[in-house]
């Protein structure tokens, strides 16, 4: 877990970025999270991954959340040489989701984002190459979005 | 005819050198003898069948073979969830398969979609793509299961003429 002066660190730096309560501790294990605004993103991952009190270097994981009324991206941090966690996390407009691609900072964002893409329909832009990665190529819209509705085919 | 198994093999003529048999008792005898199967594992079903294949259960004593190609194979275990995406590489598959040509289902997932019958992504039933001729329930079903089902494809076989189409087309 990242300590409380090094969460501070990046609220001083961004003054956008906000700290997220995290959930009851019977659902969480207290890992801070950290709230960016969408325009932030790229400058907040490169002073985690880079400013050497933090050094972010790894992405455990990048997926998103459709909640109904906001859609959130959820990237999970880690550090191999701190042994520490963060979380950020950016709330994106759910009818047009676009955020900027993280793959140019951590290369395992690349096929994750994708995944994202096909599932959830999010637009990383500037990503290399943004196509679907598990559904097959012809299919049509993004099941895991709230207002996905299935359309029965000869599988049905 | 006397006993099936053996049955009209046996009728020798004087001399011994020559065996007079029906040609569907014949057929079938060696059809289902050596079906040589494709291997297909889609999911856990698949850990299952390699250990069906392996030595404690050891389907070579059937003559069940796995296969690397379809051009090769008899039979198509399909073992596992079967997506929307692989239904199309699965029927190319079996078509590539000879005449004749046999399918066993193996999992619930493969049968009916299984546990994952209300998702987006998994097709409700292998039969909906390629015709099934054995369905083996469980979740994963044990080696001795789809051993069952094996026998019962054999016994299937058994029945068949060779008069009658072997596959059914699609």
């Amino acid at each position: 877990m990242i300590p409380a002066e090094l969460v501070d660190l990046v609220l001083q730096k961004f003054p956008g970025v906000q700290k997220e309560q995290p959930p009851p501790k019977a659902y969480s294990d207290g890992v801070p999270i950290l709230l960016s605004p969408p325009h932030l993103i790229v400058e907040v991952a490169l002073f985690l991954r880079d400013a050497p009190e933090l050094a972010m270097d790894l992405l455990k994981n990048l997926t998103a959340v459709d909640y109904g009324d906001r859609m959130t991206l959820v990237c999970h941090l880690f550090s191999l040489k701190k042994r520490h966690k963060v979380t950020l996390k950016v709330n994106l407009d759910r009818l047009e989701p676009k955020v900027e691609s993280l793959s140019g900072i951590w290369p395992a964002a690349n096929w994750q984002e994708r995944e994202v893409f096909d599932l959830f329909g999010v637009q990383f832009l500037h990503h290399p190459d943004l196509r679907r990665i598990m559904l097959p190529e012809d299919w049509t819209g993004h099941p895991l979005r709230k207002d996905y509705v299935h359309e029965p085919d000869q599988y049905d | 005819m006397a006993d099936r198994n053996v049955g009209p093999l046996l009728q020798t003529l004087a001399g011994g050198d020559i065996v007079l048999t029906e040609a569907d008792f014949f057929i079938n005898w060696a059809r289902r003898s050596s079906l040589w199967a494709l291997t297909f594992g889609l999911a856990c079903c698949a850990i299952e069948m390699m250990a069906a294949y392996a030595a404690r259960f050891d389907f070579d004593r059937f003559g069940v073979i796995p296969r690397p190609t379809p051009r090769q194979a008899d039979l198509i275990i399909i073992a596992g969830t079967v997506t929307k995406k692989m239904a199309p590489r699965i029927e190319r598959l079996y078509h590539q398969m000879p005449d004749p040509k046999y399918v066993i289902s193996m999992g619930s997932c493969s049968n009916c979609g299984g546990p994952y019958y209300d998702s987006y992504s998994v097709v409700k039933g292998v039969d909906k793509v390629i015709p099934v001729d054995v369905y083996i329930c469980g979740c994963p079903p044990r080696p001795e299961a789809l051993m069952y089902g094996v026998l019962k494809l054999q016994e299937k076989i058994r029945e068949k003429s060779v008069r009658q189409e072997v596959t059914p087309t699609v």
